[in-house]
């Protein structure tokens, strides 16, 4: 209540150009009501209120990283199609909510929602920004509940969860499961087991140790069969493909091991294994399970982005509804219209309306084209400056998405299958390992005058202590506590065997708009200009939301936006008022003779007002903050780098020259940058591809692996590899500097585990090893690997 | 020895509850979400209607 008012008295006292909006945050245009920045706020600051619950704003702490709350227009989103209605009459639904920026926000969507009559259950996930729903009545009701939240500010995405990440929460849940048996499993077969140990020195008859021994096989047996099944169907499915992997080893160790403690057992033999097979399972699975969890807390997050980038598309329905839909279920003649700031979610051509279509995500082209009836548009554009209507001339085969998606699937097949470096030296290991087995059994058939009993336990023992625990372990702990570390800076990693092919690569590729650049444009001739002839420009040019006009706007700082301003698609801004006629425009509109002034490579905005001469403003897309440092690091690191755009050559070059890149082309097709790629790939070099655009995508798909920042466009998060947030480049160093120290470790870790096997496997031919030392040396060494690991998380990067 | 017979099995017992507890725990969702929960403690419950059953 306190800092609600309190937010109301300084924004009223104080109505600055900087005032912000009471609600969102967002800085407030008009200079007459100075509380909100617009309608939408203003309503959602009365619910809160109403409901009394004003504290949210004292909670409240905003993130730049999430959008503001301002609330949006939500009537056309289909929400009842997702809800499902079971047999005692309760709906459910389940959204992903946009816009959650910290538990305030949670506290506030779950009270708003305990507040609506109806509602049974409104649960906000905060760690998967999910929102579950649920009501008596039908599916029908589902838009009256869920605008109660998108009326606060919230964007909802309605999702069907049985099709999005079941498998992957299912498969967490039961090795979670299995990890908790064999936890319990290994502490108590321990317990006994040392009783063993230490009695055995002392005065423990065998009736008591037989006693143990059974004991262990009670708690053993079971959790073995239970806790031990994902590694014995992964064996399982290897065996029946004619091939191995890891888990047959693992199998192999942990079943003989059980079994023949079981004979032990039997005939009262000294030799038990139990504890050294459990905690075998229990290392293993703690392995498993971090490294299936770190992987699915990355899944949520890159479908976060992606889904959220999903627009509708909203359809003008033959009587003149307006219906929004997925862009799959467009069909070719339909009629979509697309709001001013909207991305074009089809490939289609114009048919009303004029405006500026922003493709740089398309084609890597910079400036903004016109648009008029008649104009091809593809998917992925952004349409700036007024609606249009446009007809879908395409579906399917034949559109520029559809010629995208069938490089990229080239592309992908083209990609060589990188075999995972555990299954590569599982492959060699197993066979080793179980030739081992078989010398020992027969060595002491022939030379040692052993009963075969006493071969096959040796044989055995050999199995058991080869059991590759630490080599297991190896790879999985040191790709979960380095991609940990990079979550932590920004950057997702997709891939399971990203890292590894990323410390594997001498070659980074870069795309240039938004890329390089920030992929918008900035006032670059900010000196040469007088400041009131910049202030009355951007008071113009603060209505609009052409880039280049915000361009103009963020450059002189906040202000007041001019009143009565008239908006020319496709040619500029016009007010005429007392003074007379302002312009701000293209070179045409305002009346510059194109050879007086010869037109420049970079996007420019003029402005003419009434008995002056026309200024001429000229605008660059800035190279992000530490494009060149983060070049000349990658240099000095020995990288090769390249450049590849769709840009005009000349703009390309200019770009290269600045961040000091010999290597560039520019007005490269996406077939174009996959074949430049193919031909390096002849070579032997393998890539690094950062790029965003959807003509990135097959080359994104074609590198070694890839990046792709978040702004980027969909189809390219989805085919890149790793995902980096944020404005600094630096991440591709970063990402660079961590792949290639986890690869020096995973390497320092496979040494390890080699030197516990060389010291080890002797003993066990000789047959010295006992049920102690088989415990010790297995837990030591993954305790060793898993150490080593960790170092990664501390120091910095390189 | 004797008094083995009866530790052994209040010891396995013992882990058994807390196994079946953290089994239970999982089941019932309290795993799902980590980062709710731990920030969901630091606001007060006066302000909440009483839950609806």
């Amino acid at each position: 209540m306190i800092g609600a008012t309190s937010i109301l008295k300084s924004s009223v006292a104080s109505p600055s150009a900087a005032a912000v909006c009471a609600h969102c945050g967002e800085p407030v245009p008009q200079g007459g009501d100075a509380r909100f920045c617009c309608a939408g706020c203003a309503a959602a600051f009365e619910i809160i209120r109403e409901l009394g619950l004003e504290k949210f704003y004292v909670r409240l702490a905003r993130s730049a990283r999430q959008r503001a709350l301002r609330p949006e227009d939500d009537s056309a989103v289909d929400y009842a199609a997702f809800a499902r209605t079971d047999s005692r009459g309760e709906t459910t639904l389940h959204l992903m909510i946009d816009g959650l920026h910290c538990a305030a926000c949670v506290w506030l969507i779950e009270s708003v929602l305990a507040r609506v009559p109806g509602v049974l259950d409104g649960r906000v996930n905060m760690t998967t920004r999910r929102l579950m729903l649920r009501w008596r009545g039908t599916a029908e009701l589902a838009p009256r509940f869920a605008h109660k939240v998108a009326a606060l500010g919230y964007r909802l995405v309605p999702f069907d969860p049985t099709l999005a990440t079941a498998t992957g929460d299912t498969r967490e849940r039961e090795l979670l499961r299995a990890l908790a048996v064999a936890g319990f499993a290994a502490a108590n077969v321990m317990l006994l087991s040392v009783s063993v140990w230490s009695g055995q020195a002392e005065v423990m008859g065998p009736a008591t140790r037989d006693l143990m021994h059974w004991l262990s096989a009670l708690i053993a047996l079971p959790a073995i069969a239970y806790a031990g099944r994902p590694f014995f169907r992964s064996a399982l499915a290897a065996l029946s493909a004619g091939r191995t992997n890891m888990d047959v080893p693992i199998s192999i160790g942990v079943i003989l091991a059980a079994g023949m403690s079981l004979f032990e057992t039997l005939h009262s033999g000294p030799h038990a294994y139990f504890d050294s097979a459990v905690t075998l399972l229990f290392f293993l699975l703690v392995g498993r399970y971090l490294d299936i969890r770190a992987r699915g807390r990355v899944r949520v997050a890159a479908e976060q982005l992606v889904t959220l980038g999903v627009r509708m598309v909203t359809v003008v329905a033959p009587d003149g509804s307006l219906k929004a839909l997925a862009p799959a279920a467009i069909r070719s003649g339909d009629i979509v219209l697309v709001a001013a700031g909207e991305r074009i979610g089809v490939d289609g051509r114009v048919i009303e309306g004029r405006s500026d279509l922003d493709a740089s995500l398309v084609s890597g082209e910079s400036n903004p084209v016109a648009a008029t009836i008649g104009t091809p548009v593809f998917a992925g554009t952004l349409n700036l400056t007024a609606p249009l209507r446009i007809e879908v001339t395409a579906s399917g085969e034949g559109t520029l998405l559809a010629e995208i998606v069938r490089l990229m699937e080239a592309a992908e097949r083209a990609r060589a299958r990188h075999a995972v470096l555990a299954d590569r030296i599982a492959r060699r290991y197993a066979p080793v390992v179980h030739a081992t087995a078989l010398l020992t059994f027969v060595g002491w058939m022939l030379l040692g005058d052993a009963p075969w009993q006493q071969a096959l336990l040796n044989a055995i023992a050999v199995l058991i202590i080869t059991c590759p625990c630490a080599l297991a372990l190896a790879v999985p702990v040191v790709q979960v506590v380095a991609s940990g570390r990079l979550m932590r800076g920004g950057i997702l990693v997709k891939s399971g065997s990203a890292l590894e092919r990323l410390a594997s690569v001498d070659t980074v590729v870069f795309d240039k708009t938004g890329t390089l650049t920030l992929g918008r444009p900035e006032l670059a001739n900010l000196a040469a200009i007088d400041p009131a002839c910049l202030g009355a420009a951007a008071a113009l040019a603060r209505t609009s939301r052409h880039p280049l006009a915000r361009a103009l706007a963020r450059a002189a700082g906040p202000g007041a936006p001019a009143a009565g301003v008239e908006e020319l698609p496709g040619q500029g801004l016009r007010r005429v008022w007392s003074a007379g006629e302002e312009r701000l425009g293209s070179r045409a509109y305002c009346g510059v003779d194109s050879n007086s002034r010869p037109a420049p490579s970079a996007p420019e905005l003029w402005y003419l007002r009434t008995g002056g001469a026309a200024v001429g403003f000229s605008f660059a897309d800035h190279l992000r903050s530490d494009a060149s440092s983060t070049i000349a690091g990658l240099v000095a690191d020995g990288y090769r780098i390249a450049l590849l755009s769709g840009d005009r050559p000349e703009v390309v070059s200019d770009i290269a020259r600045q961040v000091g890149i010999a290597d560039w082309r520019g007005g490269v097709d996406p077939a174009g940058k996959c074949a430049w790629l193919a031909e390096r790939a002849g070579e032997g070099r393998r890539t690094l591809m950062v790029g965003d655009g959807l003509n990135d995508a097959p080359a994104l798909a074609a590198a070694t692996v890839s990046m792709s920042p978040s702004s980027a466009i969909d189809i390219s998060q989805n085919a890149a590899d790793l995902v980096f947030q944020g404005e600094r480049l630096a991440a591709v160093d970063i990402a660079l500097a961590v792949a290639r120290r986890a690869m020096r470790l995973v390497r320092q870790n496979l040494a390890l585990a080699l030197v516990y096997n060389l010291a080890a496997v002797p003993l066990a031919i000789l047959g010295y090893v006992t049920p102690l030392l088989a415990a010790a040396a297995m837990s030591s060494s993954s305790l060793l690997v898993i150490g080593n690991a960790l170092r990664l998380s501390r120091g910095r990067a390189r | 020895v004797n008094s083995l017979l009866i530790l052994i099995p209040v010891a396995v017992g013992l882990g058994l509850i807390g196994l079946v507890a953290f089994l239970w725990a999982l089941r019932s969702g309290q795993f799902d979400d980590l980062d709710g929960a731990a920030h969901r403690i630091l606001f007060d419950d006066d302000d909440q209607p009483p839950p609806k059953s």
